[in-house]
């Protein structure tokens, strides 16, 4: 498998607090890569490093390296091109306030394509993959902000892959969602599969274990342990914690 | 409640009728919360009574005098009749010239402030500095105008040393205001676009600015009030007793010119000039007092209307 | 793509330059201010004036011919006069106001107050030294039976009028700042609303109406035009409220355009602008520091 990102050894402290306390993990390229732990165990501070928005939180402190494609993220000069290669998805649903077009528009414009006929199709493009095309499609130029709140995180998915991303962060999605949307956002991700590399941060187990190929278990700011989903759901696990967590006996 | 009401010694609590009927804490409450609610109204009714006492006495007084023409005429006879012309329209020059330097350094200051700076000790200094800016009086700026612009930098009393004036004197409000319209821009909307590989400035350009600019629009419109109703900082640096212009001719003033005002006319007219007729110096006063109000009553209503199309 | 990424980075280097210059302006305009006018009273300051005597005597006699005295303690007699009576007016009546708009008023009445109170804050100052010299003059005249009404109970009114405002708006944050359950937990406990007001209100809003009082007291010494126009031109101690005084700002808006440029006269001016700087200056810095501390808290 080929490693699209390496992480090793990163620590990071928001002030005396040591949200990650060192941790070594590798992503292949292609996968779906699950992160569960309960929360306050570092999963957002970790997706934060990744796309470097970390720097706009006053007071946080990055140690160790992140290289994508073998290129530390530290060292890239142009860091909106950085973040142009991730796509990131939080929790909350946040529509910008413009229509619907501008909102998965907003990317692409901002790096600078202004052909009309190429943003039309790749507006097209991201809302059919982020499944909300039907119900929108006769809209675009309404409120982006005044859609419901599942529509409003699969825009944020939409506007996400806008940027063609190499990488797609979703950051427990599906909190501000409902089942069936959820269900829905899971079969887009499974077919994005073979185009993007996806690390999905969850604290619903039973969602990492329907998606991922692996799951990283990250308590308390440390690495539990990182393996394929056949070893991390089985019986036996490498650490007893691993099997507890994803069993429900506590988190 | 029915285990207290057994258990009361008092018989009369266990009639249901009684029960709940006043007791002489629930009257003396009751009591009290009007006398309080009477005590700050009229506090407050003693607060703004003035002010329409005041408005209607100032239009009753100016009526004879007030027309079109009073506006559009130039003083005669030593002041001592006819119109306000050369000041309406140097209190317009005034005010326009200030804002065009104030609100565009006002704006950035502010966006610097609330988009661009930490939390250091630096920017706690420039808060520091705006907010002393915004305390400094009035007559301290016609000296510093006096000072830097007609001596210093050689601009002579002129409209264009009058203006800068103001201009300093406005922009600490214009900064505060500013700030506040962008602080109602959730911190949600920038992170969305930092997300997406926009830069800051895409992100003010594209996000920040189009969603408060209502906000921005109003505090700069209660500064055209402001404004224009200041005399003490434009008494040294611009403003003259007396210049009479080409009626009509809205182009009159140079850059170089010193100009009328009316704030400087009603206090001229009210102060330096003996035999004034009652009714000049009142109608100007209604005239500023009224552009002001216009003014600010513009901002409250565009206020009240942009907040209710609030895009999310 | 490259010469595009650098092109962006560069524009968006230059728009920030210009947004931080703009930022950093704010305190070279403050330096800016002092500088100036430091700068033109420097010379008599530290070459002629008696500091001791500016600060401690009385007499005011910048134009007499034989013997100019440049003291302005009847001055700060007058700003302080004026000032310490329109707070004794502003401060019970803009607190009073500020907690009817914030404890008793329905949302249509608070935000109709609230534009009353804005329209209120709007009138120029020369309109308010205008009324003061027409309308209250007349009516101070009659009521008391005096010889002149341009005095410190017609500069005070017109002040506190003029100073309500601010009390009002920003007492009114502070007590919005006090958390409801405060006011919840006292009412639960059997309060009346009086002693939910002064037992719970007043000392959690405290600092804020603080900041509130010390910004209108900057303002009334800072005003110019309406005590120029209202408290009369005798330089004076005032014995009680019905004396003329001159103040600080009055002094140098009435004399300057007459002393000529670079002469002691006009430089004292400059001094006494300093001294207003400073004093301003010292109001705003304890009302911003009592506002952090509630911040703080």
């Amino acid at each position: 498998m080929a490693k699209k990102i390496e992480i090793s050894n990163l620590r990071v402290r928001y002030g005396q607090k040591e949200a990650l306390k060192g941790v070594s993990f590798d992503v292949h390229k292609n996968e779906i890569l699950g992160v569960v732990g309960p929360a306050q165990s570092g999963k957002t501070t970790l997706l934060k490093v990744i796309n470097r928005t970390i720097e706009f939180i006053p007071g946080a402190r990055v140690e160790g390296t992140v290289t994508i494609d073998g290129d530390n993220i530290q060292s890239i000069k142009n860091v909106n091109e950085l973040r142009r290669k991730i796509g990131m998805v939080f929790p909350l649903p946040v529509g910008l306030p413009l229509s619907i077009y501008d909102n998965v528009a907003f990317a692409p414009r901002a790096a600078g394509l202004r052909d009309k006929s190429k943003l039309d199709e790749l507006v097209e493009r991201c809302l059919i993959q982020s499944a909300l095309w039907d119900e929108v499609k006769d809209r675009l130029d309404s409120l982006g902000t005044k859609l419901s709140g599942g529509q409003q995180q699969r825009l944020t998915i939409a506007r996400a892959l806008s940027h063609q991303p190499e990488i797609l962060c979703l950051d427990e999605f599906s909190i501000a969602v409902d089942p069936v949307t959820t269900m829905r956002i899971e079969d887009v991700l499974k077919e994005l599969r073979s185009e993007v590399t996806i690390i999905l941060v969850t604290n619903l187990v039973q969602q990492a274990r329907r998606l991922c190929n692996r799951t990283a278990f990250i308590l308390n700011g440390d690495l539990i342990e990182i393996d394929s989903n056949e070893v991390m759901f089985s019986d036996n696990p490498a650490q007893k914690m691993t099997y507890d967590y994803v069993h429900g006996n506590f988190g | 409640m029915s285990t207290s009401a057994t258990t009361s010694p008092n018989p009369v609590t266990l009639d249901p009728q009684t029960r709940f009927r006043e007791t002489a804490l629930v009257r003396r409450k009751k009591f009290t919360e009007k006398l309080a609610r009477l005590t700050f109204l009229t506090m407050t009714l003693l607060m703004i009574f003035p002010l329409l006492l005041i408005v209607s006495y100032l239009i009753y007084k100016a009526a004879p005098i007030l027309s079109i023409n009073f506006i559009l005429d130039n003083p005669v006879r030593g002041m001592r009749a006819g119109g306000i012309w050369p000041a309406f329209l140097g209190t317009l020059y005034l005010v326009g010239i200030s804002l065009l330097v104030s609100a565009p350094i006002g704006v950035l200051a502010a966006v610097y402030l609330n988009e661009y700076a930490r939390e250091n000790w630096f920017t706690r200094i420039i808060n520091l500095a705006v907010v002393n800016l915004a305390g400094v009086p009035s007559i301290v700026h016609a000296l510093f105008g006096l000072g830097a612009f007609v001596l210093f930098a050689g601009m002579g009393r002129s409209i264009l040393a009058a203006s800068l004036t103001l201009a300093i004197m406005t922009l600490p409000v214009i900064i505060a205001s500013t700030k506040e319209a962008l602080g109602a821009v959730p911190t949600a909307f920038r992170e969305a676009c930092w997300n997406v590989g926009a830069t800051r400035w895409q992100t003010i350009r594209r996000i920040v600015l189009p969603n408060s600019i209502s906000g921005i629009l109003t505090g700069i419109i209660l500064q055209v009030s402001r404004a224009a109703g200041e005399t003490a900082p434009i008494m040294f640096t611009g403003a003259v007793f007396f210049k009479a212009i080409e009626k009509g001719d809205i182009f009159a003033y140079g850059l170089f010119d010193q100009s009328m005002a009316l704030s400087m006319h009603l206090f001229t007219i009210s102060t330096q000039v003996p035999n004034v007729p009652e009714a000049l110096p009142y109608g100007t006063a209604v005239v500023l007092l009224g552009t002001v109000l216009l003014v600010n009553a513009l901002a409250i209503v565009l206020r009240v209307y942009l907040r209710s199309r609030k895009k999310w | 793509m490259i010469n595009r990424s650098r092109l962006e980075s560069v524009t968006e280097r230059i728009i920030e330059g210009i947004i931080r210059f703009c930022g950093f302006s704010a305190i070279l305009f403050v330096f800016g201010i002092f500088f100036f006018v430091f700068r033109e009273g420097s010379g008599f300051l530290f070459s002629g004036l008696d500091i001791g005597q500016f600060l401690t005597s009385p007499e005011w006699f910048p134009t007499s011919v034989s013997n100019k005295r440049y003291g302005v303690l009847a001055l700060l007699a007058g700003t302080a006069s004026v000032t310490a009576l329109s707070m004794a007016i502003a401060v019970p009546f803009g607190l009073g106001a500020a907690i009817f708009v914030s404890e008793f008023c329905g949302p249509k009445l608070k935000e109709t107050f609230k534009i009353v109170i804005e329209l209120l804050a709007a009138i120029p100052s020369v309109v308010w030294g205008f009324i003061g010299l027409t309308v209250m003059n007349g009516v101070i005249i009659d009521l008391f039976d005096a010889p002149i009404g341009l005095t410190v109970l017609n500069g005070g009114i017109i002040l506190a009028l003029m100073s309500v405002p601010i009390i009002v708006s920003i007492g009114e944050d502070a007590l919005k700042a006090v958390p409801d359950s405060y006011r919840e937990a006292a009412e639960a406990l059997g309060a009346t609303r009086w002693q939910v007001i002064y037992r719970v209100l007043l000392p959690a809003g405290k600092n804020g109406l603080l900041a509130a009082v010390l910004l209108g007291i900057g303002r009334a010494v800072g005003e110019t035009m309406a005590v120029l126009m209202a408290t009369g031109h005798s330089v004076q101690f005032p014995s009680n409220i019905l004396d003329s005084v001159r103040t600080l700002t009055a002094t140098i808006a009435a004399e300057l355009g007459e002393a000529p440029v670079g002469s002691d006269h006009y430089q004292v001016l400059f001094i006494i602008g300093i001294l207003l700087f400073t004093i301003t200056f010292i109001v705003n810095l304890a009302s911003d520091l009592v506002v952090k501390g509630i911040r703080n808290k």
